[in-house]
């Protein structure tokens, strides 16, 4: 039932008799290259850097439950004063089964204030997604989330 | 040869279910859908009513007029109109909607070139007729003329349709508020559009959603400004009568 | 036709948090779709964003085809002194798109 991606992206008679090969898909996944969490966390020791990362400075607020992949909204935040002394200077975002593992990166300073990014990211299916921190004193942290993604049932470009 | 429905029975509306108060499909989104439609700096729809407002004020055409010259600047006598629409012309003798309307002051008052109806200027035109509607009660014209139309679009709008053999009313009527797959069945109002939806990553017209619903059913599309949509628009904003004009809206 | 939203809280009084928020409209294509043709629809993404306060950055971000359309940032910034904020979004072919706003700043 996933298999018939063109649908999705189909319109008028050709799509009306494909999918009626299909039946009742009315849900349908585009079929798309696909990373591995394997090269998530390739993605991600390539930030860390051999560093182990902490647990408990950076929060990921984001839906549980998202009705459109295509869309859904992220706000990382991290526990930091970002003073000259103490700051945040680089957050990550990565996720598992998009097709590439990488989602963005974002530089701060201490002239940001506070170390909270919000944006809005693609997510291909339920999965994972994770974002790391960068100090400036050289430790890092991570914080890993799962966003469940429903879909429109009648999904159509 | 009917289909089974996993999950999903398709039962006679029920009393209760027909008296199931009004409910704009705003109510049935999440959280995140809902702040994103209510926070204007995060509404890509306005990237379009912006660009209706700053054609509005453009002089077009061979009659060198824009339409503020008529209508008056920043939308003028216009607010709310997108409320009142499909509507009756007078010189075609049929009902027109608001993309069909904007299309006619083009031809017949500025004498400048058609709009396609899923063009950017007429999604960008018809977003602005809506901002500045924002917030009215959808009233449709209570025109004797418009009886036998809105008519056939409740026919329509009742009729089971392609391969899936599905009327609008079965899933719209008897259950809206369940789910189908993942996605919960809205109401179907149409008291948002043209609408930015996740889905499409852009904004679209109420002839394109519904268009996409009859590809859903498995059903030939109706072309883009089709009597039969302007029929099916017309009952349908009669459906959406008193909800608020939520234009350019989000949806998923 | 690209254009921006931005929008942050001015003025402000001196040493205060202010939270930027910007949208460019952007089709974010990722390089992974297919068109109706069966063709693959090539990518054109944003690929930098970038804040400048009176021409210092201070806020940076690199994109990949899992942002959004529409790409949508929000993030913070001490308000210490009146001054010109720059925002320039770059895609992958280089072309850039700049939008400017004064921040004043009070006390």
């Amino acid at each position: 039932m996933a298999r018939n991606a063109e649908m999705t992206r189909s319109n008028g008679p050709a799509a009306t008799r494909r999918a009626a090969l299909s039946g009742l898909a009315l849900i349908a996944v585009p079929r798309l290259a696909r990373a591995t969490p394997e090269e998530r966390d390739a993605a991600l020791a390539q930030f860390l850097a051999g560093r182990a990362p902490q647990r408990g400075r950076v929060t990921i607020d984001a839906p549980a439950l998202v009705e459109n992949g295509n869309s859904a909204p992220v706000t990382i935040r991290v526990d930091s004063p970002m003073t000259a002394q103490s700051h945040v200077t680089r957050i990550a975002l990565f996720n598992e089964k998009n097709p590439q593992p990488q989602v963005a990166e974002f530089r701060l300073s201490p002239r940001n204030g506070r170390a909270e990014v919000s944006t809005r990211m693609r997510l291909a299916t339920t999965q994972f997604i994770t974002a790391a921190a960068e100090f400036n004193d050289g430790t890092v942290a991570v914080d890993s989330f799962e966003v469940i993604v429903t879909i429109a049932a009648c999904t159509e470009e | 040869m009917r289909f089974p429905l996993a999950g999903l029975a398709f039962v006679a509306a029920t009393a209760a279910l027909a008296q199931a108060p009004k409910r704009s499909g705003f109510e049935d989104m999440s959280p995140a859908t809902q702040a994103m439609q209510r926070d204007d700096a995060a509404n890509p729809g306005l990237f379009f009513a912006l660009d209706g407002k700053a054609a509005f004020a453009r002089v077009e055409g061979a009659a060198g007029r824009s339409c503020a010259d008529c209508h008056g600047a920043d939308g003028g006598g216009l607010k709310g109109v997108a409320a009142r629409y499909p509507a009756f012309d007078e010189r075609s003798g049929a009902p027109v909607d608001l993309a069909g309307r904007v299309e006619i002051c083009r031809r017949e008052h500025q004498q400048a070139p058609a709009w396609p109806r899923e063009s950017r200027p007429m999604l960008a035109m018809t977003a602005y007729l809506g901002l500045i509607s924002r917030g009215a009660a959808m009233a449709p014209p209570d025109d004797p003329r418009l009886a036998t139309a809105r008519e056939r679009g409740r026919a329509l709008f009742t009729t089971r349709l392609g391969q899936l053999d599905l009327a609008c009313a079965q899933c719209h009527d008897d259950n809206a508020g369940r789910r189908l797959g993942g996605a919960l069945i809205p109401q179907g109002h149409v008291n948002n559009y043209p609408a930015y939806r996740l889905e499409w990553q852009a904004v679209g017209s109420l002839q394109r959603r519904i268009r996409n619903c009859m590809t859903g059913v498995r059903a030939e599309p109706f072309p883009a400004g089709a009597a039969e949509l302007i029929e099916l628009e017309l009952w349908l904003a009669e459906r959406s009568r008193g909800l608020p004009v939520e234009t350019p809206s989000v949806r998923p | 036709m690209a254009r921006a939203l931005i929008n942050f809280p001015s003025p402000v009084p001196r040493g205060a948090v202010i939270d930027i928020r910007t949208l460019f409209e952007h089709v974010m294509e990722t390089g992974y779709r297919y068109g109706v043709d069966g063709k693959a629809i090539p990518r054109d993404i944003v690929e930098r964003f970038v804040c400048l306060f009176d021409g210092e950055v201070v806020f940076e971000a690199t994109l990949h085809p899992a942002i959004a359309a529409n790409p949508y940032f929000a993030f913070p910034l001490r308000a210490e002194k009146s001054g010109e904020l720059a925002f320039a979004w770059t895609d992958g072919k280089g072309a850039r798109h700049v939008e400017t706003a004064r921040l004043v700043v009070t006390g």
